[in-house]
């Protein structure tokens, strides 16, 4: 009788917190819908309805999924086979990564070419390129770029713990949590909803929403981390830590404002003119150093070593590595505001400092490239490798760039032109896309285990196509931005300035058709990996040459027979 | 490496063997570069000086600037002339810290697909300015812009604009008690000539009454774009304010002026 009672007992118990936490999501729901209803803009209003729309979502799935028939007998629900890792969030995540990378490189194609033929804004506010710029950075920085981190971090951190996540409902919170983020940034873009802040551009409710995900995402990194089963923590995790702490600091200190009403989506920044444009700035560069680059080294640090099966080049050198990049990367900002009303010292001390970040930049380079030490074979017969040693090829040529760029000389040309795109564009797609192309390819047969993936030869193709995109996105870029900075410069015998600026516009089109194609090929290249991983989910695997070449020919292989001299 | 007998005062094994050690010490390691930078801007003198002439937005230039945001014209357009040669001869002089004291946030853009707008104020007339935001082509053929015809087409609902301004003197704009109370009437005393612009030039100096996009019956959005455009650069007479900046720098040290 007592085993009985207990039985029911639990039972109720489980019952109430289902109960508990529907209510939980209904009220959330419902208060989402009091804001919509008070709203004094349009935007603010739709946002509201969607975050109703997620809570509603979140009790259905809470609901639909609850185990009544357990319940009812009082069963607890069979604890999770804690002998193999916690991998759904990162199957998700792998997913995410995909679709958002559609959605970010087709947008960016399209923003390309409405540069070439303006016809395509279409008129309506929706589709013009102010709002959907801001679109496209978003999404493949902070929808591809986030949500592959999100998932390589939650994947490597429980491979270098030998433990399982910390939290696994907070984990699927993180994830959830953090596509919601991602559809109130994008839908509040195309209507209009910007702080016009550059990569801060999500208004200051989108802003709290991100800041609750990132300390749950903080909690669940770093207590997998604390319940590991190793006595070291892997160079890697220093850096998805070190990317997981430094973004909050950035991202709470840049977004501080003010809403006009707390029912609109207005705000304005805390901080106006100088003061603004260098912590912007500060914050901007260090998306780019603490989003696109510390966290991709970290996939650099696990997925190279293990697709080469070669340990780590150096220790001590991921040491410096590590303690060099994250110290001086934060001073290189001010190298965006050269010759602005930024204070000279400024300028120079963050020009100094890029300078100086060249050097921990190929540092780590270098330990990546190194790891393949014995292993160089594998360039020719692994598009995977490959695609990794093209990614750390194009890290040491963005990072030379950068450095170069922040000198102030250059950057008097260079500020303000395509030069800036053809570099963030060397570095996003050359470094950032195809690290993670080789970490789907790696991740993919292993989360849904199978045999491998679908296609070799296919990531061979895909290889192909994104090398020779980047290569005419960055030609092209490069010679229109050195064109138009001598445009914009030029002076005639007579003293005069030789160019309109409508005539450095025009001379643009050839470089913008170019750039274009470029695009164009690497997005084609991405929809070879999305078939690639599609057919590979589905289970099937392609019959092909394996990509090991160099063909034996037996005839060739024996002693030449000695001829006599005639 | 465990064969070292554990004499070193300080190993790197211990912050390798400790998230908490690692993560205080990542903290402080990115700390440390953005106090150095952004700290003393608050308080050196050569960016928080003030210059004469610059006022707070008006209401309507606000929602103007607002909706210059909105559109992200800030992505293909500066509002920052760097102290060269041919950027004072095309846009005119160089922009001065004060400039955009009170913008919030700043506005100083990256890039220049389309020219800096930091003095576009004045240099074109307001037919120009419609003309152009209604089909960039017909007055640049080689723009590459996109056309912002519904503009004109449509009302300016900026809402309650006295929230807007509270928020601004919160984040210290130096804004009046009744700047705010009459925040929503300025946006019509200045848009619409009919209405009589009361005190709003007292309050807000050099401020341009007028219709601005041709259309006396209502304030469209066009209205406030272009009252926003025509006032970019207008505020401060950089001549005077030139000797009032060299004031604050020996002379030996003032050499950013080029």
């Amino acid at each position: 009788m007592d085993a009985a009672d207990g039985a029911a007992e639990r039972g109720f118990a489980m019952m109430d917190d289902l109960v508990f936490k529907a209510a939980g999501w209904l009220g959330l729901a419902l208060l989402a819908l009091v804001f919509a209803a008070l709203a004094v803009d349009t935007p603010f209003a739709v946002h509201m309805v969607i975050i109703a729309a997620a809570c509603m979502i979140a009790l259905w799935a809470g609901v639909s999924r609850a185990d009544y028939a357990g319940m009812a007998r009082g069963l607890l629900r069979m604890p999770q086979d804690q002998g193999v890792y916690d991998d759904d969030p990162v199957r998700w995540g792998v997913i995410a990564t995909v679709f958002w990378g559609v959605a970010g490189l087709a947008v960016g194609l399209y923003i390309a070419l409405q540069l070439a033929f303006p016809a395509l804004n279409l008129g309506i506010e929706y589709t013009s390129f102010g709002r959907l710029r801001p679109l496209h950075t978003s999404a493949v920085v902070f929808a591809f770029g986030g949500n592959a981190l999100i998932a390589t971090s939650f994947y490597v951190v429980q491979r270098t713990c030998r433990a399982r996540l910390a939290f696994p409902t907070a984990a699927r919170f993180v994830f959830w949590g953090y596509q919601l983020f991602l559809v109130l940034a994008a839908t509040g873009y195309v209507m209009g909803v910007t702080e016009a802040r550059e990569y801060a551009e999500p208004e200051w409710y989108v802003d709290l929403w991100l800041t609750i995900v990132w300390v749950v995402y903080f909690v669940v990194f770093v207590g997998t981390i604390v319940k590991r089963r190793e006595p070291h923590i892997y160079v890697a995790n220093w850096f998805y830590l070190s990317f997981i702490v430094t973004i909050a600091m950035l991202h709470i200190v840049n977004n501080l404002s003010i809403p006009a009403t707390i029912f609109g989506s207005k705000s304005y920044s805390a901080f106006a003119g100088v003061q603004d444009a260098l912590t912007q700035w500060w914050y901007g560069h260090n998306a780019v150093a603490f989003f696109l680059t510390v966290p991709f080294l970290a996939m650099m640090y696990y997925f190279v070593p293990k697709q080469a099966e070669r340990p780590i080049y150096s220790y001590r050198l991921s040491i410096l590595h590590f303690w060099s990049l994250i110290f001086l990367y934060i001073w290189a900002g001010p190298h965006h505001l050269h010759y602005t009303a930024l204070p000279d010292w400024a300028q120079t001390l963050g020009m100094v400092f890029s300078v100086i970040l060249w050097m921990p930049s190929w540092g780590g380079m270098i330990n990546g490239l190194m790891t393949l030490n014995g292993a160089w074979d594998k360039i020719r017969t692994d598009p995977i490798i490959r695609m990794m040693v093209v990614a750390l090829a194009f890290y040491g040529m963005a990072t030379f760039e950068g450095p170069m760029l922040s000198v102030k000389a250059f950057n008097s040309l260079s500020h303000y032109t395509e030069w800036t795109i053809a570099h963030v564009h060397a570095g996003a797609l050359g470094w950032n896309g195809m690290i993670t192309f080789a970490a789907v390819y790696y991740l993919v047969p292993r989360l849904w285990g199978r045999p491998r993936l679908y296609s070799l030869r296919m990531v061979n193709w895909h290889f192909w196509l994104a090398t020779l995109g980047i290569v005419f996105y960055a030609a092209s870029m490069w010679v229109a931005g050195i064109m138009q900075g001598l445009m914009w410069r030029e002076y005639g015998a007579d003293g005069y300035l030789v160019y309109s600026f409508a005539e450095s516009v025009a001379a643009m089109h050839p470089m913008y058709l170019i750039r274009a194609a470029g695009g164009a090929m690497y997005l084609a290249g991405f929809l070879l990996l999305v078939f690639n991983v599609w057919a590979t989910l589905a289970g099937k695997v392609r019959e092909e040459k394996p990509m090991t070449e160099t063909p034996y020919n037996a005839a060739a292989d024996r002693p030449l027979a000695s001829v006599p001299a005639e | 490496m465990a064969s070292q007998p554990a004499e070193k005062r300080f190993s790197h094994k211990k912050l390798e063997r400790n998230v908490s050690l690692l993560g205080f010490f990542s903290l402080i390691a990115v700390a440390i570069g953005g106090i150095v930078e952004i700290a003393p801007l608050f308080w050196i003198d050569n960016t928080i000086e003030k210059v004469d002439g610059m006022r707070p937005y008006t209401p309507l230039e606000l929602a103007g600037r607002n909706i210059y945001m909105r559109e992200g014209c800030y992505t293909c357009h500066s509002q920052m002339i760097r102290p060269f040669r041919d950027e004072v001869e095309r846009y005119g002089h160089y922009s001065l810290a004060a400039e955009s004291m009170y913008d919030h946030p700043f506005q100083w853009g990256s890039k220049r697909t389309g020219p800096d707008l930091a003095r576009v104020g004045g240099r074109y007339s307001d037919e120009w300015h419609k003309a152009h935001l209604i089909d960039p082509r017909s007055v640049v053929p080689e723009s590459i812009m996109p056309p912002y015809a519904f503009l004109a087409e449509r009302e300016l609902k900026a809402g309650d604009m006295a929230r807007d301004l509270t928020a601004l003197y919160r984040v210290g704009v130096p804004y009046t008690k009744i700047d705010i109370a009459k925040a929503n009437d300025d946006i019509r005393a200045q848009a619409d000539p009919n209405a009589g612009a009361g005190d709003l030039v007292a309050r807000y100096p050099k401020a341009q009454v007028r219709d601005f996009d041709g259309d006396p019956t209502r304030v469209t959005e066009m209205d406030a774009l272009i009252a926003y455009l025509q006032m970019l650069g207008t505020l401060v007479d950089v001549e005077k304010a030139a000797p009032q900046e060299q004031a604050h720098v020996p002379a030996a040290a003032s050499g950013a002026v080029r």
